[in-house]
């Protein structure tokens, strides 16, 4: 009887282990990176839909040539932000703003690298967003995802700025976190737009 | 009475100056004062998108009739979808959720109170930006003003050569603004409910409205987005002169079809999965039992936003896709009939033998009831591929997505009007014009939209700007008109309700239905701080548990 009444009604349960939430901060970038990859699935879908059905004018095959070293940049640019991260998460703020400073150069070099071959197509090639479905597509495709890369470089740029100023400490070390998660799906999706349209598209 | 005015007199005297009270709510960032804020702004809107209904209702009234002339027509149905999905409909959901889902899960405030308010102020821009267009949308060319292209948009309706002027680039902007807000609020409301809980509210102890509207965000941050990327396609081409949906380029309009219903379908869960989330607070607490089968209500909402990405195309069958898409869209659509079912089933065992009040909020929710039955049956005949190919485009379809729309979804919005209205405002409306509202407004909807059913199966289309006498279509169009002015006049009512019942309502106290979740454990209205420590819960009915302390739902749980 006494083993029953101590789990009767009236017995309180002692309290329930520590109480854990999910940060905001990764969750709230997880769910943007599902819209955004939402808006670039359009995209590509697209992009894929209407290759090989220009009707005039430059072809895909004879304009492309599949920007590796960019690629290179880029790709390469998700490991700096990693190490930066990785640095400014054990205390080494010198480590976090070299690998940073890295990032951003490397992220500078992509969007340059994009505008140099834009320019090449439009004056060269002849290829503008108006010629034909193509360009229209291609323009629109890369031009979203170059648009995403400089507005990760905007936000890269800035956090950069308060680590030469000094001001970016360990406990930072989270939100620079998110920052590179937003980084990382940059990447990741010139992944596909690289395969979509310099590999398969071609 | 003297001693009634003194105080008043001196309440009047401690309120704030009118520009300091304007500048703290436009620049609040308080979950809940966004909350009124987007529901203000969704029944203004609401009421826009009415008189333009009743516009169109007259014009249709009798044959050959000239009220307006066919370009204002076109404008006016145009305006009128745009206007009551997305800026009645949506900021009505998203209104409620902001004001209801921190509540429900004793939370302070949202995730990200900031981008809440930036996020309603992106959608009431968008808003006012679409009806700029009746100003400002006339352009260089001369010609329109209001967009005149369908809510839909059709390609190549909307490429330059046939939308000149700006009225559809207004429509594109308002869209993209308001989406770039839906989508913001939507991440805050998810995170809201993964980050904010608290203590021992675990995600099967939450109230089902937490479940639904997040299952709701996580529709809108999938599905908004295609739209997103469809607006932004058709900028492309307006603007930079892109081939996306030019038909002479090799561009294709079926796309835009694809793209816009990719978007299209899942918005009906968006509207309508918040409905339901009103039904399962509603219908318990009136029947004065506990939910039934609450993990199988969360796995039928889990299933049908999952099964609504999947079946856009059954609004393209006319295009003529080919057998196996056509048989996968017929399949998808009526798969979303199973979980619907079951929550049907669930709501009326949740009645079955519970001692029913049949208060405002409640009647609403039964007339959901039998009117959401009959717009899915509707629905399951629309997905029959070949039974679509004879009623598609006609006053049929009309007549079903308003029983959806009407019939399902504002009927419970206006329920959890009534139910919330005492947390809101701190002060109870007025049951005997509640009653009004509802019997007046159940005749008119049924006036109206039972009988659209038969000129659509006569085949009347739908957006057509008159008719001939004879077809056998006079009479209907007719009665349909009369139902609208019942519509009106209910809508009247309740608004006059709120106003009334906000100014010299009884005062309601923090628990006026003996409800048992958390919203109704703090004051009414709350404090700013929502509570002033936060709860504990044990069970999915915190303040069951605290009422019947011998009895504690946890018990079974």
């Amino acid at each position: 009887m006494r083993a029953l009444t101590t789990t009767g009604p009236e017995h309180v349960p002692e309290r329930q282990p520590e109480w854990r939430l999910p940060a905001r901060g990764p969750v709230a970038m997880y769910f943007l990176i599902a819209a955004e990859a939402a808006i670039f699935t359009i995209f590509v879908v697209a992009y894929i839909f209407y290759v090989g059905k220009s009707a005039t004018g430059p072809q895909p095959a004879a304009v492309l040539h599949a920007p590796l070293f960019l690629t290179a940049c880029l790709l390469s640019s998700s490991l700096t932000t990693h190490l930066a991260v990785r640095g400014l998460r054990s205390r080494n703020v010198r480590r976090f703003t070299w690998w940073w400073c890295g990032t951003v150069i490397l992220g500078g070099i992509f969007v340059a690298g994009t505008a140099r071959e834009w320019r090449h197509l439009v004056y060269q090639d002849g290829l503008t967003i108006q010629t034909n479905l193509f360009g229209t597509t291609y323009y629109s495709l890369v031009g979203l995802h170059a648009f995403h890369v400089i507005a990760g470089l905007l936000a890269l740029a800035v956090v950069l700025v308060f680590a030469i100023r000094g001001d970016v400490r360990q406990e930072h070390s989270a939100r620079t976190e998110v920052l590179s998660m937003y980084w990382h799906f940059v990447d990741a999706v010139w992944v596909v737009i690289f395969t979509v349209v310099y590999l398969i598209g071609r | 009475m003297s001693a009634a005015r003194a105080t008043v007199a001196v309440v009047r005297s401690e309120r704030a100056p009118l520009v300091d009270t304007l500048h703290e709510w436009v620049t609040t960032v308080d979950h809940k004062r966004l909350g009124i804020l987007y529901i203000i702004y969704a029944l203004l809107f609401l009421a826009f998108g009415g008189i333009e209904a009743i516009i169109i209702r007259i014009q249709l009234i009798r044959p050959h009739n000239t009220f307006v002339s066919p370009q204002v027509f076109n404008r006016m149905f145009t305006m009128h979808g745009t206007t009551m999905i997305f800026f009645a409909a949506m900021p009505l959901v998203f209104g409620f959720a902001n004001y209801l889902v921190p509540l429900m899960i004793g939370a302070r405030d949202t995730a990200f109170p900031r981008l809440n308010a930036f996020s309603f102020w992106l959608t009431a821009f968008g808003g006012l930006l679409l009806y700029f267009s009746f100003l400002g949308g006339n352009g260089l060319y001369g010609a329109g003003n209001a967009p005149d292209v369908g809510w839909f948009a059709y390609a190549p309706l909307t490429s330059r050569t046939f939308s000149p002027g700006h009225s559809t680039d207004f429509w594109i902007l308002a869209l993209l603004l308001s989406g770039i807000g839906s989508m913001g609020t939507a991440i805050n409301i998810a995170a809201t409910v993964l980050c904010m809980r608290c203590p021992g509210m675990t995600l099967g102890k939450m109230p089902l409205l937490a479940w639904l509207n997040f299952t709701m965000a996580g529709l809108v941050i999938l599905s908004m987005s295609p739209l997103t990327a469809a607006q932004l396609m058709l900028l492309v081409d307006r603007y930079l002169g892109g081939h996306f949906f030019d038909v002479q380029a090799g561009g294709s309009a079926v796309l835009w079809m694809h793209f816009f219903w990719i978007f299209g379908h899942p918005e009906v869960y968006v509207l309508a999965i918040p409905a339901f989330a009103f039904a399962s607070e509603i219908i318990p607490v009136f029947s004065r039992k506990p939910i039934f089968g609450y993990p199988v209500m969360v796995a039928a909402t889990l299933a049908i936003g999952f099964i609504s990405m999947s079946v856009w195309a059954h609004h393209m069958f006319t295009v003529g896709m080919t057998s196996a898409g056509n048989t996968f869209f017929v399949l998808s659509t009526m798969a979303i009939a199973v979980p619907t079912g079951i929550k049907i089933f669930n709501w009326l065992a949740t009645i079955w033998g519970g001692k029913v009040q049949y208060r405002t909020p409640m009647l609403f929710c039964v007339a959901f009831l039998f009117q959401f039955l009959i717009a899915g049956l509707t629905g399951i005949m629309l997905a029959a591929a070949p039974f679509d190919w004879q009623l598609s485009g006609s006053y049929f379809v009309v007549a079903h997505f308003h029983y959806v729309i009407v019939g399902g979804i504002l009927f419970t919005i206006f329920g959890a009007f009534y139910y919330w209205f005492p947390k809101m405002s701190g002060r109870m409306y007025n049951e005997a014009l509640g009653k009004v509202h509802f019997w007046l407004f159940t005749a008119g909807f049924h006036l109206t939209f039972d009988f659209m059913h038969v000129p659509g199966v006569l085949g009347m289309p739908r957006r057509i700007y008159t008719y001939e006498p004879g077809r056998g279509w006079d009479i209907w169009n007719l009665v349909i008109t009369i139902g609208v002015l019942f519509q009106a006049v209910a809508t009247l009512v309740f608004l006059g309700n709120l106003l009334w019942s906000k100014l010299w309502g009884k005062v309601a106290g923090s628990d006026p239905w003996d409800g048992w979740t958390l919203e109704w454990s703090t004051a009414s209205p709350p404090p700013a701080y929502n509570f002033p420590s936060l709860p504990e819960v044990r069970s999915r009915r915190p303040l069951w548990d605290l009422k019947h302390p011998e009895d504690p739902d946890w018990h079974y749980e």
